[in-house]
Protein backbone atom coordinates (compact mmCIF):
# COMPACT_ATOMS: atom_id res chain seq x y z
CA UNK A 1 0.00 0.00 0.00
CA UNK A 2 0.99 3.59 -1.05
CA UNK A 3 1.92 5.87 1.44
CA UNK A 4 -1.01 8.14 -0.16
CA UNK A 5 -3.34 5.67 -0.34
CA UNK A 6 -2.48 4.85 3.62
CA UNK A 7 -3.23 8.69 4.57
CA UNK A 8 -6.42 8.95 2.25
CA UNK A 9 -7.91 6.00 3.89
CA UNK A 10 -6.72 7.42 7.25
CA UNK A 11 -8.55 10.56 6.18
CA UNK A 12 -11.53 9.48 5.43
CA UNK A 13 -11.87 7.35 8.81
CA UNK A 14 -12.56 11.19 10.09
CA UNK A 15 -14.98 11.76 7.54
CA UNK A 16 -16.93 8.27 7.96
CA UNK A 17 -16.61 8.81 11.91
CA UNK A 18 -18.17 12.17 11.85
CA UNK A 19 -21.53 11.22 9.41
CA UNK A 20 -21.99 8.55 12.19
CA UNK A 21 -21.43 10.40 14.89
CA UNK A 22 -24.00 13.00 13.30
CA UNK A 23 -26.71 10.43 12.56
CA UNK A 24 -26.16 8.86 15.93
CA UNK A 25 -26.84 12.01 17.57
CA UNK A 26 -29.36 13.42 14.91
CA UNK A 27 -31.72 14.14 17.56
CA UNK A 28 -29.16 17.26 18.73
CA UNK A 29 -28.37 18.17 15.00
CA UNK A 30 -32.33 18.70 14.76
CA UNK A 31 -32.12 20.64 17.60
CA UNK A 32 -29.39 23.12 16.52
CA UNK A 33 -31.09 23.70 13.09
CA UNK A 34 -34.11 24.59 14.39
CA UNK A 35 -32.16 27.05 16.54
CA UNK A 36 -30.17 28.12 13.95
CA UNK A 37 -33.55 28.97 11.62
CA UNK A 38 -34.68 31.00 14.15
CA UNK A 39 -31.65 32.66 15.21
CA UNK A 40 -31.57 33.75 11.61
CA UNK A 41 -35.34 34.82 11.11
CA UNK A 42 -34.86 36.99 14.77
CA UNK A 43 -32.41 38.92 13.35
CA UNK A 44 -33.66 38.95 9.48
CA UNK A 45 -37.34 40.23 10.97
CA UNK A 46 -35.03 43.84 12.43
CA UNK A 47 -35.13 44.38 9.08
CA UNK A 48 -38.45 44.42 8.49
CA UNK A 49 -38.95 46.33 11.51
CA UNK A 50 -36.72 48.89 10.82
CA UNK A 51 -39.53 50.68 9.51
CA UNK A 52 -41.29 50.90 12.41
CA UNK A 53 -38.59 52.13 14.92
CA UNK A 54 -37.73 55.63 15.15
CA UNK A 55 -40.19 56.89 17.40
CA UNK A 56 -42.68 56.43 14.66
CA UNK A 57 -41.20 58.01 11.90
CA UNK A 58 -41.59 56.30 8.63
CA UNK A 59 -38.45 55.30 7.79
CA UNK A 60 -36.77 55.96 4.42
CA UNK A 61 -35.03 52.38 4.45
CA UNK A 62 -35.00 49.56 1.93
CA UNK A 63 -36.68 46.71 3.95
CA UNK A 64 -36.36 44.16 1.63
CA UNK A 65 -32.46 45.21 0.98
CA UNK A 66 -31.72 44.92 5.12
CA UNK A 67 -33.39 41.84 5.37
CA UNK A 68 -31.16 40.08 2.97
CA UNK A 69 -28.53 41.73 4.50
CA UNK A 70 -29.15 40.74 7.60
CA UNK A 71 -29.83 37.16 6.89
CA UNK A 72 -26.65 36.90 4.21
CA UNK A 73 -25.29 37.99 7.61
CA UNK A 74 -26.81 35.06 9.54
CA UNK A 75 -26.06 32.48 6.64
CA UNK A 76 -22.34 33.52 6.37
CA UNK A 77 -22.03 33.51 9.76
CA UNK A 78 -23.59 30.52 10.01
CA UNK A 79 -21.60 28.42 7.77
CA UNK A 80 -18.29 30.14 8.96
CA UNK A 81 -18.78 29.48 12.72
CA UNK A 82 -20.07 25.70 11.73
CA UNK A 83 -16.64 25.06 10.13
CA UNK A 84 -14.77 26.82 12.95
CA UNK A 85 -16.76 24.40 15.76
CA UNK A 86 -16.30 21.28 13.56
CA UNK A 87 -12.30 21.93 13.30
CA UNK A 88 -12.15 22.90 17.24
CA UNK A 89 -14.06 19.46 17.36
CA UNK A 90 -10.57 17.75 16.07
CA UNK A 91 -10.00 17.46 19.75
CA UNK A 92 -13.05 18.27 21.82
CA UNK A 93 -14.79 15.40 21.08
CA UNK A 94 -11.98 13.17 21.78
CA UNK A 95 -11.58 14.42 25.37
CA UNK A 96 -15.46 14.39 25.63
CA UNK A 97 -15.33 10.63 24.44
CA UNK A 98 -11.89 9.76 25.80
CA UNK A 99 -10.97 8.43 22.55
CA UNK A 100 -8.14 11.52 22.48
CA UNK A 101 -5.51 8.83 23.08
CA UNK A 102 -6.21 5.84 20.70
CA UNK A 103 -6.53 8.98 18.08
CA UNK A 104 -3.27 10.83 18.76
CA UNK A 105 -1.39 6.87 18.98
CA UNK A 106 -2.45 5.79 15.46
CA UNK A 107 0.41 6.71 12.53
CA UNK A 108 -1.60 9.03 11.30
CA UNK A 109 0.24 12.70 10.18
CA UNK A 110 -1.51 15.48 11.66
CA UNK A 111 -1.91 17.08 8.18
CA UNK A 112 -3.95 13.70 7.12
CA UNK A 113 -5.93 14.46 10.47
CA UNK A 114 -6.88 18.07 9.93
CA UNK A 115 -7.85 17.31 5.96
CA UNK A 116 -10.07 14.47 6.58
CA UNK A 117 -11.52 16.97 9.23
CA UNK A 118 -11.41 19.91 7.00
CA UNK A 119 -13.30 17.96 3.99
CA UNK A 120 -16.09 16.97 6.56
CA UNK A 121 -16.20 20.39 7.74
CA UNK A 122 -16.79 22.27 4.71
CA UNK A 123 -19.13 20.24 3.31
CA UNK A 124 -21.64 19.50 6.35
CA UNK A 125 -21.30 23.12 7.05
CA UNK A 126 -22.22 23.67 3.00
CA UNK A 127 -25.33 21.34 3.81
CA UNK A 128 -26.49 22.89 7.42
CA UNK A 129 -26.06 26.01 5.79
CA UNK A 130 -28.41 25.10 2.52
CA UNK A 131 -31.37 23.74 5.51
CA UNK A 132 -31.43 27.16 6.38
CA UNK A 133 -31.95 29.23 3.78
CA UNK A 134 -34.35 27.18 2.60
CA UNK A 135 -36.24 27.26 5.74
CA UNK A 136 -35.30 31.32 5.87
CA UNK A 137 -36.23 31.46 1.66
CA UNK A 138 -40.04 30.05 3.19
CA UNK A 139 -40.69 32.64 5.61
CA UNK A 140 -39.34 36.12 3.25
CA UNK A 141 -39.73 36.64 -0.29
CA UNK A 142 -36.56 37.27 -1.03
CA UNK A 143 -35.42 38.65 -4.36
CA UNK A 144 -32.53 36.75 -6.01
CA UNK A 145 -33.29 38.03 -8.81
CA UNK A 146 -29.85 39.78 -9.10
CA UNK A 147 -28.04 37.58 -7.28
CA UNK A 148 -24.78 35.81 -8.51
CA UNK A 149 -25.25 32.63 -6.34
CA UNK A 150 -22.17 30.82 -8.27
CA UNK A 151 -19.91 33.95 -7.05
CA UNK A 152 -21.41 33.25 -3.84
CA UNK A 153 -20.74 30.01 -3.27
CA UNK A 154 -17.00 30.86 -4.66
CA UNK A 155 -16.61 33.27 -1.79
CA UNK A 156 -17.90 30.93 0.62
CA UNK A 157 -15.36 28.20 -0.28
CA UNK A 158 -12.65 30.73 -0.69
CA UNK A 159 -13.21 32.08 2.71
CA UNK A 160 -14.27 28.48 4.73
CA UNK A 161 -9.72 27.97 4.34
CA UNK A 162 -8.73 31.03 6.79
CA UNK A 163 -11.74 29.55 9.05
CA UNK A 164 -10.01 26.34 8.67
CA UNK A 165 -6.73 27.78 9.89
CA UNK A 166 -8.63 30.11 13.13
CA UNK A 167 -10.02 26.21 13.84
CA UNK A 168 -6.98 24.51 13.80
CA UNK A 169 -5.19 27.27 16.07
CA UNK A 170 -8.15 27.08 18.50
CA UNK A 171 -8.10 23.29 18.58
CA UNK A 172 -5.00 23.74 20.52
CA UNK A 173 -7.02 24.75 23.42
CA UNK A 174 -9.06 21.72 24.52
CA UNK A 175 -5.46 19.70 23.72
CA UNK A 176 -3.64 22.43 26.52
CA UNK A 177 -6.99 23.26 29.24
CA UNK A 178 -8.39 19.57 29.28
CA UNK A 179 -11.20 20.77 31.32
CA UNK A 180 -12.23 24.19 30.25
CA UNK A 181 -10.26 24.55 26.56
CA UNK A 182 -13.68 23.71 24.70
CA UNK A 183 -15.68 26.67 25.93
CA UNK A 184 -12.12 28.85 25.88
CA UNK A 185 -12.31 28.65 22.14
CA UNK A 186 -15.54 30.95 22.10
CA UNK A 187 -13.72 34.15 22.46
CA UNK A 188 -12.06 33.07 18.51
CA UNK A 189 -15.90 33.44 16.99
CA UNK A 190 -16.86 36.63 19.27
CA UNK A 191 -13.85 38.65 18.99
CA UNK A 192 -14.78 37.67 15.01
CA UNK A 193 -18.80 38.14 15.47
CA UNK A 194 -17.72 42.17 16.96
CA UNK A 195 -15.32 43.37 14.30
CA UNK A 196 -16.16 41.65 11.09
CA UNK A 197 -19.46 43.33 10.06
CA UNK A 198 -21.94 40.67 10.16
CA UNK A 199 -25.00 42.64 10.75
CA UNK A 200 -23.68 46.04 10.86
CA UNK A 201 -21.27 47.89 8.03
CA UNK A 202 -17.97 47.71 9.40
CA UNK A 203 -17.47 51.74 9.12
CA UNK A 204 -20.04 52.13 11.86
CA UNK A 205 -17.28 50.59 14.16
CA UNK A 206 -14.99 52.69 16.31
CA UNK A 207 -11.45 53.32 14.18
CA UNK A 208 -9.41 50.37 17.00
CA UNK A 209 -12.14 47.82 15.44
CA UNK A 210 -12.54 48.89 11.98
CA UNK A 211 -8.46 48.55 12.03
CA UNK A 212 -9.50 45.05 13.34
CA UNK A 213 -11.84 43.91 10.88
CA UNK A 214 -9.24 44.47 8.16
CA UNK A 215 -7.16 41.09 9.88
CA UNK A 216 -10.35 38.94 9.87
CA UNK A 217 -11.51 36.75 6.97
CA UNK A 218 -15.30 37.16 7.88
CA UNK A 219 -14.87 40.57 6.54
CA UNK A 220 -13.74 39.91 3.27
CA UNK A 221 -16.15 36.80 2.96
CA UNK A 222 -19.36 38.32 3.61
CA UNK A 223 -18.61 42.17 2.14
CA UNK A 224 -17.68 39.79 -1.10
CA UNK A 225 -20.93 38.13 -0.69
CA UNK A 226 -23.23 40.38 -0.05
CA UNK A 227 -21.72 42.01 -3.25
CA UNK A 228 -22.35 39.23 -5.23
CA UNK A 229 -26.06 38.21 -3.88
CA UNK A 230 -27.26 42.01 -3.47
CA UNK A 231 -25.71 43.54 -6.34
CA UNK A 232 -24.91 40.69 -8.63
CA UNK A 233 -21.12 41.61 -8.56
CA UNK A 234 -19.66 39.33 -11.46
CA UNK A 235 -17.48 36.32 -10.34
CA UNK A 236 -14.39 37.60 -11.96
CA UNK A 237 -14.94 41.00 -9.53
CA UNK A 238 -14.70 38.87 -6.59
CA UNK A 239 -11.30 38.78 -6.91
CA UNK A 240 -10.58 42.29 -4.52
CA UNK A 241 -12.21 39.76 -1.94
CA UNK A 242 -11.24 36.43 -2.79
CA UNK A 243 -7.18 36.91 -2.64
CA UNK A 244 -7.20 38.49 0.98
CA UNK A 245 -8.93 35.52 2.06
CA UNK A 246 -6.84 33.11 0.54
CA UNK A 247 -3.70 34.81 1.23
CA UNK A 248 -4.83 34.59 5.27
CA UNK A 249 -5.61 30.82 4.62
CA UNK A 250 -2.62 30.25 3.35
CA UNK A 251 -0.70 31.43 6.37
CA UNK A 252 -3.09 30.41 9.00
CA UNK A 253 -3.45 27.05 7.99
CA UNK A 254 0.08 26.22 8.29
CA UNK A 255 0.71 28.51 11.60
CA UNK A 256 -1.99 26.66 12.61
CA UNK A 257 -0.65 23.39 11.75
CA UNK A 258 2.83 24.23 13.80
CA UNK A 259 1.25 25.46 16.92
CA UNK A 260 -0.77 22.41 16.83
CA UNK A 261 2.31 20.62 16.83
CA UNK A 262 3.62 22.22 19.37
CA UNK A 263 0.96 21.95 21.45
CA UNK A 264 0.60 18.33 20.96
CA UNK A 265 4.60 18.25 21.99
CA UNK A 266 3.31 20.07 25.06
CA UNK A 267 0.79 18.12 26.07
CA UNK A 268 2.82 14.54 25.37
CA UNK A 269 5.39 15.91 27.85
CA UNK A 270 3.10 16.98 30.62
CA UNK A 271 1.09 14.59 30.52
CA UNK A 272 -2.09 16.31 29.76
CA UNK A 273 -3.34 13.84 26.92
CA UNK A 274 -4.55 11.29 29.69
CA UNK A 275 -6.78 13.49 31.70
CA UNK A 276 -10.26 13.75 29.55
CA UNK A 277 -12.22 16.88 30.55
CA UNK B 1 15.60 -14.38 20.35
CA UNK B 2 15.96 -10.69 19.04
CA UNK B 3 15.54 -7.58 20.71
CA UNK B 4 11.19 -6.16 20.48
CA UNK B 5 11.87 -3.45 23.39
CA UNK B 6 14.91 -2.02 24.80
CA UNK B 7 14.12 0.25 27.61
CA UNK B 8 17.56 2.62 28.83
CA UNK B 9 17.21 4.72 31.74
CA UNK B 10 13.86 6.13 31.40
CA UNK B 11 12.95 8.87 33.61
CA UNK B 12 9.66 10.93 33.97
CA UNK B 13 8.44 13.36 36.21
CA UNK B 14 5.34 15.15 36.35
CA UNK B 15 3.89 18.56 38.05
CA UNK B 16 6.65 21.54 38.55
CA UNK B 17 8.06 22.69 41.63
CA UNK B 18 6.09 25.82 42.52
CA UNK B 19 9.21 27.60 44.16
CA UNK B 20 9.89 30.59 42.03
CA UNK B 21 12.30 30.19 39.43
CA UNK B 22 15.42 32.31 41.13
CA UNK B 23 15.34 29.66 44.30
CA UNK B 24 15.28 27.01 42.00
CA UNK B 25 18.07 28.29 39.54
CA UNK B 26 20.10 28.92 42.86
CA UNK B 27 19.98 25.75 44.31
CA UNK B 28 17.40 25.41 47.05
CA UNK B 29 16.52 22.50 46.14
CA UNK B 30 18.11 19.36 44.24
CA UNK B 31 15.41 19.93 41.36
CA UNK B 32 15.51 15.82 40.24
CA UNK B 33 13.19 14.52 43.04
CA UNK B 34 13.68 10.67 44.73
CA UNK B 35 10.38 9.13 43.63
CA UNK B 36 7.07 8.75 42.65
CA UNK B 37 3.65 6.85 43.89
CA UNK B 38 2.23 10.31 45.14
CA UNK B 39 5.42 11.55 47.16
CA UNK B 40 6.99 15.12 46.10
CA UNK B 41 9.79 14.74 44.63
CA UNK B 42 12.10 16.95 45.93
CA UNK B 43 14.34 16.37 48.82
CA UNK B 44 17.10 17.63 50.60
CA UNK B 45 16.74 21.13 52.00
CA UNK B 46 13.88 20.80 54.03
CA UNK B 47 10.54 20.47 54.38
CA UNK B 48 9.78 23.82 53.26
CA UNK B 49 11.04 22.79 49.72
CA UNK B 50 9.20 19.86 49.54
CA UNK B 51 5.91 21.39 50.52
CA UNK B 52 6.29 24.09 47.81
CA UNK B 53 6.96 20.89 45.22
CA UNK B 54 4.17 19.36 42.95
CA UNK B 55 6.64 17.15 41.45
CA UNK B 56 5.93 13.66 41.10
CA UNK B 57 8.50 10.71 40.08
CA UNK B 58 6.26 8.43 37.79
CA UNK B 59 9.42 6.34 35.80
CA UNK B 60 12.52 6.34 37.87
CA UNK B 61 15.63 5.37 35.43
CA UNK B 62 14.28 2.25 34.61
CA UNK B 63 15.70 0.08 32.18
CA UNK B 64 14.91 -3.45 30.36
CA UNK B 65 15.07 -5.44 27.40
CA UNK B 66 11.89 -7.32 25.80
CA UNK B 67 12.57 -10.20 23.58
CA UNK B 68 10.42 -10.30 20.07
CA UNK B 69 7.43 -13.18 21.08
CA UNK B 70 7.83 -12.50 24.77
CA UNK B 71 5.09 -12.12 26.76
CA UNK B 72 6.21 -9.75 29.60
CA UNK B 73 4.69 -8.57 32.51
CA UNK B 74 5.10 -5.36 35.00
CA UNK B 75 2.95 -5.62 38.32
CA UNK B 76 3.40 -3.20 40.36
CA UNK B 77 0.68 -1.26 43.18
CA UNK B 78 -1.44 2.00 42.24
CA UNK B 79 1.07 4.70 41.33
CA UNK B 80 3.55 2.40 40.73
CA UNK B 81 4.15 3.54 37.84
CA UNK B 82 3.38 1.01 35.07
CA UNK B 83 0.60 2.93 33.10
CA UNK B 84 2.99 5.84 32.48
CA UNK B 85 6.00 3.21 31.30
CA UNK B 86 3.16 2.04 28.55
CA UNK B 87 2.09 5.44 27.79
CA UNK B 88 5.92 6.10 26.97
CA UNK B 89 6.31 3.06 25.13
CA UNK B 90 2.92 3.80 22.95
CA UNK B 91 4.56 7.57 22.09
CA UNK B 92 1.98 8.92 24.22
CA UNK B 93 4.42 10.82 26.56
CA UNK B 94 8.04 12.01 25.75
CA UNK B 95 10.64 10.73 28.60
CA UNK B 96 12.55 13.76 30.72
CA UNK B 97 15.54 11.08 30.25
CA UNK B 98 16.49 8.06 28.67
CA UNK B 99 15.60 6.50 25.49
CA UNK B 100 12.70 3.94 24.45
CA UNK B 101 13.61 1.49 21.04
CA UNK B 102 10.60 -0.95 19.93
CA UNK B 103 12.20 -3.33 17.21
CA UNK B 104 14.93 -0.37 16.56
CA UNK B 105 12.78 2.50 16.31
CA UNK B 106 13.31 5.46 18.67
CA UNK B 107 9.74 6.05 20.00
CA UNK B 108 10.48 9.81 20.22
CA UNK B 109 11.98 10.15 16.99
CA UNK B 110 10.75 7.36 14.77
CA UNK B 111 7.29 7.75 16.47
CA UNK B 112 4.90 7.18 13.57
CA UNK B 113 7.60 3.93 12.44
CA UNK B 114 6.77 2.55 16.29
CA UNK B 115 3.10 3.67 15.90
CA UNK B 116 2.39 1.32 12.68
CA UNK B 117 3.68 -1.61 14.59
CA UNK B 118 2.22 -1.06 17.96
CA UNK B 119 -1.14 -1.37 19.81
CA UNK B 120 -2.50 -0.38 23.03
CA UNK B 121 -5.28 -1.66 25.05
CA UNK B 122 -5.62 0.51 28.44
CA UNK B 123 -8.03 -0.57 31.35
CA UNK B 124 -10.84 2.21 29.96
CA UNK B 125 -12.04 1.25 26.91
CA UNK B 126 -12.24 4.14 25.32
CA UNK B 127 -14.89 4.05 22.36
CA UNK B 128 -17.13 6.99 20.95
CA UNK B 129 -20.11 5.13 23.23
CA UNK B 130 -22.70 6.51 20.79
CA UNK B 131 -21.28 4.53 17.95
CA UNK B 132 -21.47 1.02 17.63
CA UNK B 133 -18.42 -1.67 17.80
CA UNK B 134 -19.00 -1.96 13.84
CA UNK B 135 -18.17 1.98 13.70
CA UNK B 136 -15.75 2.73 16.23
CA UNK B 137 -13.49 -0.45 14.84
CA UNK B 138 -14.08 0.59 11.05
CA UNK B 139 -12.74 4.45 12.26
CA UNK B 140 -9.53 2.44 13.77
CA UNK B 141 -9.00 0.04 11.48
CA UNK B 142 -8.88 3.46 8.97
CA UNK B 143 -6.76 4.92 10.98
CA UNK B 144 -4.34 2.42 10.37
CA UNK B 145 -4.79 2.25 6.67
CA UNK B 146 -7.04 -0.95 6.59
CA UNK B 147 -9.68 -1.45 4.00
CA UNK B 148 -13.87 -1.09 4.56
CA UNK B 149 -15.01 -3.96 3.47
CA UNK B 150 -12.15 -6.49 4.33
CA UNK B 151 -12.43 -4.70 8.18
CA UNK B 152 -16.13 -5.41 8.47
CA UNK B 153 -15.65 -8.80 7.96
CA UNK B 154 -12.62 -8.92 10.66
CA UNK B 155 -14.30 -7.54 12.58
CA UNK B 156 -17.67 -9.93 12.94
CA UNK B 157 -14.96 -12.61 13.06
CA UNK B 158 -12.98 -11.26 15.74
CA UNK B 159 -16.03 -9.93 17.79
CA UNK B 160 -18.36 -13.50 17.61
CA UNK B 161 -14.67 -15.11 18.64
CA UNK B 162 -14.70 -13.03 21.59
CA UNK B 163 -18.02 -13.92 22.73
CA UNK B 164 -19.99 -11.15 21.47
CA UNK B 165 -23.69 -11.56 19.59
CA UNK B 166 -23.87 -10.61 16.51
CA UNK B 167 -26.70 -8.38 17.36
CA UNK B 168 -24.42 -6.45 19.94
CA UNK B 169 -22.16 -5.19 17.07
CA UNK B 170 -24.52 -2.59 15.58
CA UNK B 171 -25.65 -1.52 19.02
CA UNK B 172 -24.18 1.43 20.79
CA UNK B 173 -21.57 0.46 22.75
CA UNK B 174 -23.13 2.70 25.70
CA UNK B 175 -25.87 -0.02 25.79
CA UNK B 176 -22.51 -3.22 26.37
CA UNK B 177 -21.27 -4.05 29.65
CA UNK B 178 -18.08 -3.42 30.86
CA UNK B 179 -16.76 -6.64 29.91
CA UNK B 180 -17.89 -6.77 26.40
CA UNK B 181 -16.56 -3.13 26.11
CA UNK B 182 -12.99 -4.49 26.91
CA UNK B 183 -13.36 -7.10 24.12
CA UNK B 184 -14.18 -4.85 21.73
CA UNK B 185 -10.94 -3.09 22.81
CA UNK B 186 -8.69 -5.96 22.72
CA UNK B 187 -10.64 -6.34 19.15
CA UNK B 188 -9.54 -3.13 17.78
CA UNK B 189 -6.11 -3.60 18.78
CA UNK B 190 -6.23 -7.32 17.29
CA UNK B 191 -7.60 -5.86 13.77
CA UNK B 192 -4.12 -3.65 12.90
CA UNK B 193 -2.04 -7.09 14.27
CA UNK B 194 0.61 -5.06 15.67
CA UNK B 195 4.14 -6.37 16.17
CA UNK B 196 3.94 -5.49 19.54
CA UNK B 197 0.88 -5.06 21.74
CA UNK B 198 0.67 -3.03 25.01
CA UNK B 199 -2.23 -4.72 27.74
CA UNK B 200 -2.75 -1.78 30.46
CA UNK B 201 -4.41 -3.97 33.21
CA UNK B 202 -7.00 -5.46 30.09
CA UNK B 203 -9.01 -7.82 32.69
CA UNK B 204 -9.33 -5.23 35.34
CA UNK B 205 -12.91 -5.74 36.28
CA UNK B 206 -13.79 -8.65 33.73
CA UNK B 207 -16.06 -12.08 35.29
CA UNK B 208 -13.60 -14.80 35.47
CA UNK B 209 -15.26 -16.08 32.47
CA UNK B 210 -14.51 -12.94 29.99
CA UNK B 211 -10.97 -12.91 31.63
CA UNK B 212 -10.13 -16.54 30.61
CA UNK B 213 -11.08 -15.59 27.43
CA UNK B 214 -8.90 -12.54 27.29
CA UNK B 215 -6.16 -14.48 28.70
CA UNK B 216 -6.61 -17.34 25.66
CA UNK B 217 -6.70 -14.18 22.82
CA UNK B 218 -3.28 -13.12 24.68
CA UNK B 219 -1.81 -16.87 23.93
CA UNK B 220 -3.22 -17.11 20.98
CA UNK B 221 -1.71 -14.06 19.15
CA UNK B 222 1.43 -15.23 20.55
CA UNK B 223 1.49 -18.63 19.40
CA UNK B 224 0.37 -18.24 15.94
CA UNK B 225 1.81 -14.60 15.12
CA UNK B 226 4.35 -14.55 17.06
CA UNK B 227 2.92 -10.85 18.97
CA UNK B 228 5.36 -9.47 21.57
CA UNK B 229 3.17 -8.87 24.53
CA UNK B 230 3.74 -5.75 27.22
CA UNK B 231 1.10 -6.71 30.07
CA UNK B 232 0.35 -4.83 33.44
CA UNK B 233 -1.75 -6.62 35.80
CA UNK B 234 -3.09 -6.34 39.56
CA UNK B 235 -3.77 -10.26 39.06
CA UNK B 236 -1.02 -12.13 40.14
CA UNK B 237 -2.15 -15.66 38.80
CA UNK B 238 -2.85 -14.24 35.15
CA UNK B 239 0.81 -13.07 35.33
CA UNK B 240 2.28 -16.42 36.93
CA UNK B 241 0.25 -18.24 34.25
CA UNK B 242 0.75 -15.53 31.12
CA UNK B 243 4.42 -14.32 31.28
CA UNK B 244 7.25 -15.15 30.67
CA UNK B 245 9.41 -13.11 32.80
CA UNK B 246 8.17 -10.30 34.70
CA UNK B 247 9.25 -7.02 36.22
CA UNK B 248 8.12 -5.42 39.75
CA UNK B 249 7.70 -2.12 40.00
CA UNK B 250 7.42 0.41 42.85
CA UNK B 251 7.43 3.97 43.33
CA UNK B 252 8.93 4.30 39.43
CA UNK B 253 11.76 1.79 40.23
CA UNK B 254 11.77 -1.79 38.99
CA UNK B 255 12.99 -3.48 41.99
CA UNK B 256 13.14 -7.31 40.77
CA UNK B 257 12.72 -8.63 37.03
CA UNK B 258 12.99 -12.54 36.61
CA UNK B 259 10.82 -15.47 35.09
CA UNK B 260 7.91 -16.25 37.62
CA UNK B 261 9.85 -19.39 38.50
CA UNK B 262 13.01 -17.56 39.86
CA UNK B 263 10.80 -14.56 41.20
CA UNK B 264 9.17 -17.04 43.58
CA UNK B 265 12.36 -18.19 45.08
CA UNK B 266 13.69 -14.74 46.57
CA UNK B 267 11.45 -15.61 49.16
CA UNK B 268 11.41 -19.00 51.30
CA UNK B 269 8.40 -20.77 51.50
CA UNK B 270 6.18 -20.17 54.71
CA UNK B 271 4.07 -22.45 56.90
CA UNK B 272 4.95 -25.54 54.25
CA UNK B 273 3.33 -23.27 51.90
CA UNK B 274 4.28 -23.04 48.23
CA UNK B 275 5.27 -19.48 47.54
CA UNK B 276 3.15 -17.20 45.49
CA UNK B 277 4.01 -14.52 43.28
CA UNK B 278 1.65 -12.03 45.50
CA UNK B 279 4.20 -13.19 48.42
CA UNK B 280 7.00 -11.82 46.36
CA UNK B 281 5.42 -8.60 45.88
CA UNK B 282 4.43 -7.90 49.12
CA UNK B 283 7.28 -8.99 50.35
CA UNK B 284 9.07 -6.56 47.76
CA UNK B 285 6.78 -3.68 47.88
CA UNK B 286 5.62 -3.89 51.26
CA UNK B 287 2.53 -3.12 49.58
CA UNK B 288 -1.20 -5.04 49.40
CA UNK B 289 -2.61 -5.37 45.90
CA UNK B 290 -5.12 -3.05 45.45
CA UNK B 291 -8.01 -3.94 43.11
CA UNK B 292 -9.00 -0.63 41.79
CA UNK B 293 -10.27 -0.18 38.65
CA UNK B 294 -7.69 2.70 37.24
CA UNK B 295 -4.23 3.89 38.27
CA UNK B 296 -4.21 7.04 38.87
CA UNK B 297 -0.41 7.83 37.46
Amino acid sequence: MTTLTYQIRASYAFVERNINLIKRYWSWELVWLVYSIADSLAVSFIGLGVGKLGGGNPSTADTNYLVIYLLIGTLVWRFLSTIFYWITNLIGIERWEGTIEYTLMAPVRRITHMAGQTFFAISYSLFFTGMVLLATALVFKIDLSKANLLGGTLMLLAGSFSFVGIGVMASVLPLLFPERGEQMTHVFIALLLLVSGIYYPVDVLPPVLQKLAVLSPATYVLEGTRRTLLEGLPTWDLWQYIWPVLLMGAVLIPSGLWVFSMAERYAKKTGKLHRNG
Amino acid sequence: MTTAIIVNEVYKKFGKSELPFWRRIFGHTNGNGSNGNGHNGHNGNGAKAAEKSKVVVAVDKVSFTVGTGEIFGVLGPNGGGKSTLIRLISTLLLPDQGSISVFGYDVVRQSMAVQQIINRVSVEASFFKKLSPMENLLYGARLYGQDGAETRKKVVDILTRLGLEKRAIYNPMEEMSRGMQQKVAIARALLTKPHLLLLDEPTTGLDPRSKREVQAVVREMREKSGTTILLTTHDMVEADQLCDRIAIMNSGKVIALDTPAELKKLIPPKDGQETTLEDVFIELTGKKLVNEEEETV
